[in-house]
């Protein structure tokens, strides 16, 4: 088992190299770069860009070197914690990112935590009283949760949210605490905020989560091993979580490699909308304006996200079920 | 019947499904009873609503039926009579009769135990749910119970996970689940269905000791009048959902009374049959093969050469990959094949006997060019020259195919269910560009008289008929384009008794009408004995006898193959199992076979010795052949 891990550990080196440069070339992709831009939107205002300082700005970020010297750098840079410089906030990448990567961490793991909280009650429910009022009714809503787009939601919340609690509209905080150092106070308004975002996200994943667990749960009930329990005389609930549940975890663990980068890319449309203070706006006006380290380190860390989740998710299985433990490749 | 005496008093039940539409009504007013200390076989075919009974008494039914009537409980230890229809569904009074006081087997002990726990966390769960004891205790108890089943290693089996078991030894696991507790009642649904032969004689005896250790009574759910007559004490018969008859095994057998059973003894192919007589199937199927009658005449005008088919020394190695992610990867090949060489003699029938796993089924894919041997050669001897068969490219194996078809086990995954009949059987036709469309249909409309199936049907889809009607389907398309080799894998195993019969004389009328040569493999030594002209016994990749069909019945040589014939159970009571020859041992060990038999550590390897009249069987190459005679 060690061995397996470590070797998970070690295969994922290469997998991420892959990655980068896959990363690298998407961000080189677009002709010019953050400064063609920059002059361009001066330009466009009627002010004139100071030449010399943007070539001197250039050459002092390597812009004038080749693409595959300018990609050790940048790789070379995030092996020691610098993931260079955002040209259009004029800081470090990591101190753009900081606070905001910690509340988007915040609202997604709230997020998952409350889609399981919800989802496992309902989708058991559903599978144990298939057919039933509840369960149509369970499935209408779900589908409703389905298909009603995030943004909507967002704003239909965020209306009855102002009117019934009078919390105020967008961000993830009250305003006064914005650019603040973290205290008490902000910690509460933050969240006062929270459920929001997270009813909102959550939806769509938690009426997902339903029905798969649902359809597994089904097809689990009908397997024989769950009327030699009863036969048995185990208890119903008991028998119900031990078995068939246990056996219906392998989709919901393997899903786990793939919830986190959704739930954090994701949300970029509803946090534009709610105005939140996550990462995902920023992702996407890093990748409109070409700045091209941030949007960089923003896709690497996604996918270090994914490669983390899928590590993750196979050693859970392979801890939880001996059939893949024990195995290996040849299953019946 | 004297009341107060039965273990078990089934009265007047009646169990129906809700369905859209309508209900079906599984079981009508059915009254039988067990008594204690003894065997009660309830026999019937499938959906004769055995299985729905015995689900009834541990009141374990899927929630779209509802059961009326009375089941009647009289627990010796408490001397208390129970009515488990009126207890609640899943109360504590029901569940602590479920476990402790009946116990329940099924059929396949594969699927019956969870993957995901291992056997000791399931077994001594039993004891978690029934009995106030210290975890050691348990352990204890699931240990003695495990040793009681034949496990030689409990403490090892504890910890093992089901699949790392073979289908015997999981049933096993399963018998050590349900008698934990000492039940009163075992109830068994169809216990050895999935089981070879000599494992399913083990089981039997096995259940039997234990059922006589015990001193309980136990409801035997089977379809094998085999079984019923080895293990028995009382006999009920169900037939859609009617008690037909009812008695001591002594009566049923010998002075069966409803036309029901005596059909379905007639149905059952056995040894003692005289050559050339038939089964009679409950509904005979007439066959009307004039209409590809021409074929025929053709082929008896002009024979061929007298070996059609001849397979020498075939091999084929799977490599099995047992790392996994955690262990070091070791490459064991697996010999799945090994040196298999046959001829298939024009117009005859071959049998092919064997237990799973052991080869037979990748012969036979060999033969199709499904699989590649690694070694080896297959020849087809056409009218017009022999036809290296593995060789064969293009144009060659494309009139090859036409000429070898096969006849699969399962009817129903066979079929498409998106394609129509007259889709399913022109689609040779149109594969091979034979004919016009309006000379296809008439091709058709032939197969489907051959088969006895009116051709009003045609345009129906595989659904909306039965299993037997369905494997006829599976016939007509296999003769679709009038081959001369048909290979039938198991082609009744999945088929009722009654409908077997009807399967097995329809083969045999299309053969003699049509002058097919069959490759019949099974695993039913019976069948094969009525089908087959030579029999081919099959063990660990090997053919270990070969010999006509009466030689090999009557004298078989090789101790696998009298394993094999002392394993079958007869529907007979004055032929009862000889238990006690019946070793816990695997028959398909080598090791367990006498010494001409095995390889030795000598070098000297097994080869075919030949003992005349065609009987041959594989033996140490240095063995005489005296030596080999019993």
């Amino acid at each position: 088992m060690l061995r397996y891990i470590l070797w998970r550990i070690a295969v994922m080196v290469p997998t991420m190299l892959l990655i980068s440069m896959l990363v690298f070339t998407i961000i080189e992709l677009p002709p010019g770069d953050y400064f063609e831009s920059y002059v361009a939107e001066l330009r466009a205002m009627g002010e004139e860009a100071d030449m010399e300082e943007i070539e001197a700005l250039r050459e002092r970020y390597g812009f004038d070197q080749p693409a595959p010297i300018r990609y050790l750098h940048w790789v070379g840079g995030m092996l020691h914690g610098d993931f260079g410089y955002s040209f259009e906030y004029q800081l470090p990448v990591s101190d753009v990112v900081g606070d905001r990567l910690w509340l988007t961490v915040l609202v997604s793991f709230v997020t998952i935590l409350v889609t399981w909280i919800i989802a496992f009650p309902i989708g058991i429910y559903s599978a144990t009283h298939q057919y039933s009022w509840g369960d149509y009714g369970l499935t209408f809503l779900g589908l409703l949760g389905l298909a009603v787009p995030n943004f909507i939601l967002a704003l239909i919340l965020m209306y009855f949210a102002n009117i019934w609690f009078g919390t105020s509209i967008g961000h993830l905080m009250d305003q006064q605490y914005l650019n603040e150092p973290m205290s008490w106070a902000k910690a509460r308004s933050i969240l006062e905020h929270l459920w929001i975002p997270v009813i909102i996200i959550g939806t769509a994943g938690t009426a997902g989560m339903v029905r798969r667990l649902r359809a597994n749960l089904l097809d689990e009930l009908q397997k024989q091993y769950v009327v030699t329990a009863r036969a048995k005389g185990m208890n119903p609930f008991r028998a119900l979580v031990k078995y068939p549940l246990r056996m219906s975890l392998n989709f919901f663990i393997s899903d786990i490699g793939s919830i986190l980068p959704q739930i954090i890319s994701g949300a970029e449309i509803t946090a534009i909308v709610l105005s939140l203070e996550t990462t995902g706006p920023m992702l996407i006006k890093a990748l409109q304006s070409q700045d091209m380290y941030l949007a960089g380190s923003f896709l690497m860390f996604l996918a270090f996200l994914t490669v983390i989740g899928v590590l993750v998710s196979d050693i859970a299985l392979a801890f939880l079920d001996p059939r893949i433990r024990l195995q290996g490749g040849s299953t019946k | 019947m004297i009341s107060g005496a039965d273990l078990l008093r089934i009265e007047d039940l009646s169990i129906s499904f809700a369905m859209l539409g309508g209900q079906i009504d599984a079981v009508k007013k059915a009254n039988l009873r067990v008594l204690p200390g003894r065997v009660t076989a309830l026999v019937g075919e499938s959906g004769s609503g055995k299985s729905v009974i015995s689900q009834s008494i541990m009141r374990i039914l899927p929630k779209v039926a509802s059961a009326s009537g009375r089941i009647l409980f009289n627990d010796p230890l408490t001397g208390t009579e129970t009515d488990i229809l009126r207890l609640s569904q899943d109360g504590p009074d029901i569940r602590a009769i479920r476990g402790r006081r009946i116990g329940k087997i099924f059929q396949e002990p594969m699927t019956s135990l969870s993957p995901l726990h291992t056997i000791g966390d399931q077994v001594s769960e039993v004891l978690t749910i029934h009995e106030d004891m210290s975890r050691d205790e348990r352990y204890e108890r699931t240990i003695e119970m495990l040793r009681m089943v034949g496990f030689a290693k409990p403490e090892r089996a504890f910890r093992m996970y089901p699949f790392e078991l073979s289908g015997g030894m999981r049933q096993r696991a399963m018998i050590a689940l349900a008698l934990i507790c000492r039940p009163a009642l075992l109830i068994a649904d169809e216990p050895t269905t999935a089981l070879d032969v000599t494992i399913q004689a083990q089981i039997l005896r096995l259940l039997k000791d234990l059922q006589q250790e015990f001193n309980m009574a136990m409801l035997l759910i089977t379809h094998d009048l085999g079984v019923v007559a080895n293990v028995a004490d009382e006999v009920v018969v169900i037939y859609h959902g009617e008690v037909m008859e009812a008695g001591p095994v002594e009566d049923i057998f010998r002075r069966p009374g409803h036309p029901y059973l005596k059909g379905l003894m007639a149905a059952v192919p056995h040894f003692d049959m005289k050559p050339g007589e038939r089964l009679k199937a409950l509904r005979e199927v007439p066959v009307n093969a004039s209409h590809l009658l021409g074929v025929s005449e053709e082929r008896q005008k002009e024979p061929g050469p007298d070996i059609l088919l001849s397979v020498r020394d075939v091999t084929k190695s799977y490599k099995i990959r047992k790392s996994g992610f955690f262990r070091r990867p070791d490459e064991a090949p697996v010999r799945a094949v090994d040196g298999v060489s046959f001829d298939i003699r024009r117009g005859e029938c071959l049998g092919l006997v064997g237990e799973s796993g052991c080869g037979k089924t990748t012969v036979s894919k060999m033969l199709m060019r499904a699989v590649t041997p690694d070694s080896g050669s297959i020849v087809f001897h056409d009218r017009n020259g022999p036809v290296d068969v593995l060789e064969a490219e293009g144009d060659q194996l494309q009139k090859l195919r036409g000429k070898i078809q096969m006849v699969f086990q399962d009817p129903v995954s066979s079929l498409s269910p998106r394609m129509t009949v007259q889709n399913i059987l022109s689609e040779p036709l149109e594969i091979h560009k034979r004919g016009t469309p309006k000379s296809r249909l008439e091709t058709v409309s032939a197969l489907m008289e051959v088969i006895g199936l009116n051709r009003r049907y045609l345009n129906r889809y595989p659904h909306s008929f039965s299993g037997g009607q369905r494997q006829r389907i599976g016939i007509a398309r296999a003769l679709a384009l009038g081959p001369e080799l048909l290979i039938c894998d198991e082609p009744v195993s999945a088929l009722d008794v009654s409908v077997q019969a009807q399967i097995l004389n329809l083969l045999k009328d299309l053969q003699k009408d049509l002058g097919l040569t069959y490759l019949f493999i099974s695993h039913n030594l019976a069948v094969v004995d009525y089908m087959a002209d030579r029999i081919a016994v099959m063990c660990a990749g090997r053919i270990v006898e070969l010999a006509p069909r009466e030689i090999l019945m009557r004298a078989p040589v090789h101790p696998y193959t009298k394993s094999l014939l002392a394993a079958v159970p007869f529907p007979d009571l004055d032929r009862p199992l000889d238990f006690s020859t019946l070793k816990t041992a695997n028959a398909s060990d080598m090791r367990n076979w006498s010494a001409p038999f095995r390889q030795d550590d000598d070098g000297h390897g097994l080869a075919t010795a030949d003992l005349g009249e065609g009987h041959l069987v594989l033996a140490r190459s240095n063995a005489d052949v005296r030596e080999l005679r019993p």
